[in-house]
């Protein structure tokens, strides 16, 4: 059962990435995008990552995306322009060349890669919000407060940016 | 059909998703998809962070993609205030139009 939970949710993220890149309209690349986000919080949860799953959900396909789309309708951008012209050879060798290269990569992780128990889901349970919490106020302290001090700048930095008068 | 996914199929997959991620970043002429295939590029190192911790069976991992989802939340707010004041400046949002710095 978890292979096929794998492969159609692999596939569905694969073809939503596909299609963020060759769509010419940015509103259907963010919606691709946001299948794609949503495929990998299933993969989470399938490698027991209860709470990064439903923080991917909440603050990746709800926060980030929902602020890219009010932009998009912000600016009206509209469907881009081909500025470049490439030759059909050119075009389509480029595409062997990727598929060659992620061929590469996958036997060199499969030849690389020690010799690892499969994932069986429910065999990690240790990234429920509890684990996360008691990590990220113990080890983790300092990053976390470093964090905060990060996101105060990125709101500061936001709101001048976006002023009326710059 | 085996029981339990392979630990290399999800890197082979965060690898295809990060090429992608790559490859739309140099394609694409608009600033929002580039910027997109940026988060794009985030979330497939998220997958390999997820799936090392499983492998190892420590949380840390999780932790680690916590953060970049929390960096990236903030670039997102900062590169998107940005883009604005781009456009409000110049009236495009094709990257090859914002080029005075290339003369």
């Amino acid at each position: 059962m978890t292979p096929i939970f794998f492969l159609v949710f692999a596939a569905f993220a694969v073809f939503c990435a596909i299609n963020l890149v060759v769509q010419t309209h940015p509103i259907a690349s963010a919606l691709s995008l946001i299948g794609v986000m949503g495929s990998l919080a299933v993969l989470y949860l399938q490698l027991g990552g209860e709470f990064i799953a439903a923080a991917q959900v909440i603050v990746y396909a709800g926060a980030i995306m929902v602020l890219f789309v009010f932009v998009i309708m912000l600016l009206n951008a509209g469907a881009e322009a081909p500025t470049f012209q490439v030759s059909r050879f050119v075009k389509y060798f480029g595409i062997l060349l990727l598929f060659g290269f992620l061929l590469l990569i996958s036997f060199l992780i499969q030849a690389t890669l020690p010799k690892a128990d499969g994932v069986v889901f429910g065999a990690f349970q240790g990234g429920t919000a509890l684990d996360i919490g008691r990590k990220l106020f113990t080890s983790y302290l300092l990053p976390f407060e470093v964090t905060s001090v990060l996101i105060l700048i990125a709101i500061v930095g936001a709101i001048v940016l976006a002023r009326k008068e710059v | 059909m085996p029981t339990a996914v392979p630990l290399s199929w999800y890197l082979i997959l965060s690898a295809i998703l990060f090429t992608l991620g790559v490859a739309g970043f140099i394609r694409r002429r608009n600033i929002i998809t580039v910027f997109m295939s940026i988060e794009l590029m985030l979330n497939a190192v998220n997958l390999s962070f997820v799936t090392f911790s499983y492998e190892f069976k420590q949380v840390d991992g999780h932790i680690y993609s916590f953060f970049v989802m929390v960096v990236a939340a903030a670039e997102a707010a900062v590169g998107l205030a940005i883009i604005l004041t781009v456009f409000k400046n110049r009236s495009t949002l094709m990257i090859d139009d914002v080029n005075s710095m290339k003369y």
